[in-house]
């Protein structure tokens, strides 16, 4: 291996060798405290690492995973969601105390595989870091402690697993049948060997049913159903995990796929306009019936996989921007609103809306906390949420999607008044009196990075729209369009 | 369009000092200190807009102080703020108010002081900035912007109904602006451009006009509020705490009139002349309807509340006369009202202050208890009816004689509007001024102290200064008034042109 090749693996490595470390750990009996520390190091180790490979570029392991700007800034990202996540799942106060070193292995390790996912160009990597991304979320589903009477972390684990096997045997179909049709798996060269066949029955279901995996991390209406569950079934801390930086990953290896049946492709685009449809009005039409906070959430972020989709339907880069910058924003958010959760909730239980009650009271930067990720996504200005819409609508509208574009904006003032009714239990609502909530030093540090993370990038987001442009700008490209000296063929 | 850019970045100052001026209430942990330090900032803010005025120039129908920076490059997207004769006065009017609406609240909200203070100066700086952007997603930012903090007005400090009204008014407000988002980007994909300025100077197709016409007149009518729009307007006036009472009746409802003026008549000529009848029609209908409305209520803040669809019929009335007249009547009327209805409404708070009622028929007979307040009572009603002498009088004179130009048959219909508005005011000052003297509570009741003289005599001034000599604030609007009426009509004649 070269040091240019370690270099441009670098975050990778950082977060292997991390759960090497956490395996070594897990060992041990009662060392909750030093996994978290351990954990905790390398997810501050991954940002650096990111960052400073963040220009790098080149192919590694036999054209199968590549390092270009797309990757390296969607690395960075996710190790910062990793930070966010790690801090919130401080505590952990809902899974028992002898498996917490394990919890934050897999953490680390689902995480590695979505740092992975980003980079694969080739079918086969992508299954193999899409299956290490979901394997231990699987897991952490059910670590949760039996609530009193219920197993819902069962019920939600058990429809998580089977809808994520069956969602990856249909994507693995369509993956076959691609490489039926072209005779190779990996993305750069099926492109071009894809587009005389491109209209061809078999090639538009194998790119659809190949999707599907996708929709289902992403949450898209029909393969939602998993999404309110488990949510509700698992552990707060691990919910805020589920809710955010999957759904990153997965728009991220979305781009690469969809930008296969590009620049015109009736048949997909309508597919992918129904879907976001239903998605949105399913969403949010049942998130106005919710009253437990994280179910509540669920069905929002099928709403928001809808709006997510609309940045795909225009096949072109605009939207893929789009679409990526709103569900970078979109991760902020929610993260925001699950942080609230931890922490109003000490034992870990599910937060019913009206347990919101005065939280104005209890704790005022949770309650800003709470406006602010609310606000955001229900789309109002200044915040991310807002910039995010409007970018997803210009580049839909550019390709003259006025119905989808109504349609959406039609469901962002149906969404308005559920994420308002969570405004009015928290801050409108005479409640009755409760204890005040205070702070460590960690969850503040959490909360003024998330509001900084939201406003910033709805108030400022001309250089990181850029960084994204110029990113979803090369996924894909031929191979020959990387640095030859960087072509680290002798990575093996 | 030309731009004439200022040395100094004045407007960006009055935007965003209000802004600053919350962080630091935010820092404040002293009730007192709270209300002080709010009533500085925006008496500085009111003073610093006072600039504006001076160094502005009437000759000219250009936008003036001027800035302009590239806000999002990728969307074409500009940070662009500038003013011209019509925003000029709706910022000034905005900044003299905010000081009024800190002194209305100074004893009324001793809840959450902090919080309080802090969603006031917010809306200050998402109500200038509206009044000041030039580019069509800065507007939009600040118009919706300002739905979270007043809202929360609405909501934390109102009355009984308070969370009913305040998520009534935030959803009503969104769905308005469902579509005028969608025409913001059909606009710019048509233009290339989300600057207002350039967006003026084309010529666009009649069909995409209208549809473009009625997106935007959507939201503007729900803000204004036009009938049959207007549900949300009696819901929140009445549960506001005062100071949102009277930021909803001077400044946010002048958003919608002043959208039509800033956006429909210029961008959409052909599509404004062609849906101007029915435009004329919903005024007639809202003035009518306003005023007969106020007349039924006992309950003093909805009796305004109702008056203000009345008196913003006007405004309508006279912006879609589409003539001189009727314009400049009818941004002199959005003043008048933001001035008149303002007091009114301030007024109003403090009898509920006293008597911790709004009842009609139990406040009556303060006249001999509080003379002082009875008499500002009795000029500001006196106003509202358009009494000769008064401000409101000019300005609906004004739209009145447009009007009459434009449709006789509207004028028609709506003069009895007018004597309805008479007949509501009069019955309040009879009721409040020479009512029933056996009320048992009035005779402890304390007349205004200094404070509250201070909140109301800005705006007495105010009510004569127009009423007697508006030349000061019709000679600023005058060019731009003209300017949007040569707009109006050669790009309509253009596009009907180009129809046949």
């Amino acid at each position: 291996m070269t040091v240019a090749t370690l270099q441009a693996f670098l975050p990778e490595l950082v977060l292997l060798l991390g759960a090497l470390g956490l395996f070594v750990v897990c060992l041990g009996e009662g060392r909750g405290r030093r996994a978290r520390a351990v954990a905790s190091g390398v997810a501050l180790l991954a940002v650096g690492a990111s960052a400073v490979s963040l220009t790098q570029s080149g192919v590694l392991f036999d054209g199968t995973y590549r390092v270009d700007a797309f990757s390296q800034l969607l690395k960075v990202v996710l190790a910062f969601g990793y930070l966010l996540v790690m801090l919130v799942s401080r505590r952990l106060p809902a899974i028992r105390g002898e498996i917490q070193p394990e919890y934050y292995l897999l953490l680390d390790l689902s995480v590695s595989g979505l740092v992975m996912l980003v980079s694969c160009v080739d079918l086969i990597t992508l299954v193999v870091a899409l299956e290490l991304a979901a394997f231990p979320l699987y897991l952490m589903v059910p670590m949760r402690l039996e609530a009193h009477g219920q197993k819902s972390q069962m019920e939600g684990a058990i429809k998580y697993v089977m809808f994520g096997i069956a969602a990856n045997g249909v994507m693995l179909f369509g993956m076959s049948y691609l490489f039926g049709l072209t005779g190779t798996t990996s993305l750069p060269l099926l492109f071009p060997r894809l587009q005389p066949l491109m209209h061809s029955p078999l090639a538009l279901v194998g790119l659809a049913m190949t999707f599907c995996g996708l929709y289902y991390k992403l949450a898209v209406f029909p393969f939602h159903f998993w999404t309110p569950d488990v949510y509700q079934g698992a552990a707060n801390e691990t919910a805020s995990l589920i809710a955010s930086l999957p759904k990153v990953g997965a728009v991220a290896v979305l781009i690469r796929l969809v930008s296969l049946s590009a620049p015109d492709n009736p048949p997909l685009v309508l597919f992918m306009t129904v879907l976001a449809c239903a998605s949105m009005f399913y969403g949010n039409l049942i998130a106005l019936q919710q009253t437990d906070f994280k179910r509540l959430l669920g069905f929002s972020g099928i709403a928001h996989a809808g709006y997510a989709l609309i940045g795909f339907v225009t096949l072109d880069r605009a939207g893929y921007s789009a679409a990526l910058y709103y569900i970078v924003g979109y991760a902020f958010m929610v993260l925001a609103c699950f942080t609230v959760i931890c922490h109003v909730a000490p034992d870990g239980e599910n937060l019913s809306l009206e347990q919101l009650g005065g939280l104005h009271r209890r704790s005022p930067l949770l309650a800003l906390t709470l406006l602010v990720g609310v606000f955001a996504l229900a789309g109002i200005p200044p915040f991310v949420g807002f910039m995010g819409k409007f970018n997803l609508l210009v580049a839909a509208l550019g390709r003259g999607h006025l119905w989808l574009v109504i349609i959406a904006m039609v469901n962002a003032a149906i969404g308005v008044y559920y994420y308002l009714s969570v405004v009015r239990e928290a801050c409108l609502r005479e409640a009755p009196e409760r204890a005040p909530i205070v702070l460590p030093w960690s969850s503040r540090l959490l909360c003024v990075l998330l509001i900084a993370a939201i406003v910033v990038l709805g108030v400022a987001p001309g250089r990181f729209l850029d960084s994204v442009a110029t990113s979803v700008a090369c996924v894909n490209a031929a191979p020959s369009m990387a640095p030859a000296a960087l072509v680290a063929g002798g990575a093996r | 369009m030309l731009l004439l850019p200022s040395s100094f970045p004045i407007l960006s100052l009055l935007i965003f000092s209000p802004l600053l001026g919350a962080v630091g209430a935010a820092l404040l942990n002293n009730d007192r200190w709270l209300r002080w330090w709010s009533l500085g900032v925006t008496l500085v803010i009111a003073v610093l807009s006072l600039e504006l005025y001076l160094g502005f120039d009437p000759g000219t129908a250009a936008f003036q102080f001027t800035e302009q920076t590239p806000w999002v490059p990728a969307l074409h997207i500009n940070y662009a703020v500038g003013v011209d004769g019509i925003s000029l006065l709706l910022v000034l009017l905005t900044t003299l108010v905010m000081p009024l609406t800190v002194l209305a609240s100074w004893r009324y909200i001793t809840r959450r002081v902090k919080e309080f203070m802090v969603c006031l100066l917010i809306m200050e700086t998402a109500m200038v900035g509206v009044f000041c952007a030039l580019d069509l997603v800065l507007f939009f930012v600040f118009w919706e912007a300002m739905l979270i903090p007043m809202s929360l007005l609405i909501g934390v400090w109102g009355g009984p109904r308070r969370i009913y009204a305040s998520l009534k008014f935030f959803v009503y407000t969104m769905a308005g602006s469902v579509l005028l988002l969608v025409a913001m980007i059909a606009l710019y994909l048509q233009a290339g451009s989300f600057s207002i300025p350039v967006l003026m100077g084309r010529a666009y197709a009649p069909g995409f006009q209208c549809w473009v016409f009625l997106a935007f007149a959507l939201s503007f009518a729900i803000k204004v509020p036009m009938v049959p729009f207007h549900t949300w307007l009696p819901a929140a006036h009445v549960e506001a705490p005062t100071a949102g009472s009277v930021l909803l009746a001077s400044v946010l409802l002048k958003m919608g009139t002043y959208g039509f003026l800033r956006f429909c008549l210029p961008i959409t000529p052909y599509a404004t002349q062609v849906l101007m009848p029915y435009m004329l029609g919903l005024s007639v209908a809202a003035i009518l309807y306003g005023g007969f409305a106020a007349l039924a209520q006992s309950d003093l803040k909805k009796l305004v509340a109702y008056s203000s669809v009345g008196h913003m019929g006007f405004a309508t009335l006279g912006i879609f006369a589409l003539n001189s007249q009727g314009i400049e009547g009818a941004t002199l009327q959005m003043i008048n009202h933001g001035v008149t209805t303002g007091a009114l409404f301030i007024a109003v708070g403090m009898l509920y202050e006293r008597l911790h009622t709004r009842d009609l028929h139990q406040a009556s007979g303060l006249g001999r208890a509080m003379p002082v307040f009875t008499t500002f009572l009795g000029v500001f009603a006196l106003s509202s009816l358009a009494f000769p002498g008064t401000n409101s009088f000019i300005g609906e004179f004004l739209v009145l004689t447009g009007g009459f130009a434009r449709s006789k048959w509207m004028i028609v219909c709506a003069v009895p509007g007018v004597v309805v508005a008479a007949a509501y005011m009069l019955r309040v000052l009879q009721k409040v001024a020479w009512g029933g003297l056996d009320n048992p509570t009035h005779p402890g009741l304390k007349d205004l102290e200094p404070r509250e003289v201070l909140t109301l005599a800005p705006l007495l001034v105010f009510v004569f200064w127009i009423g007697l000599h508006p030349e000061p604030f019709t000679r600023v609007m005058h060019a731009s008034v003209q300017h949007l009426l040569t707009q109006v009509t050669q790009s309509a004649a253009y596009a009907s042109a180009s129809l046949r």
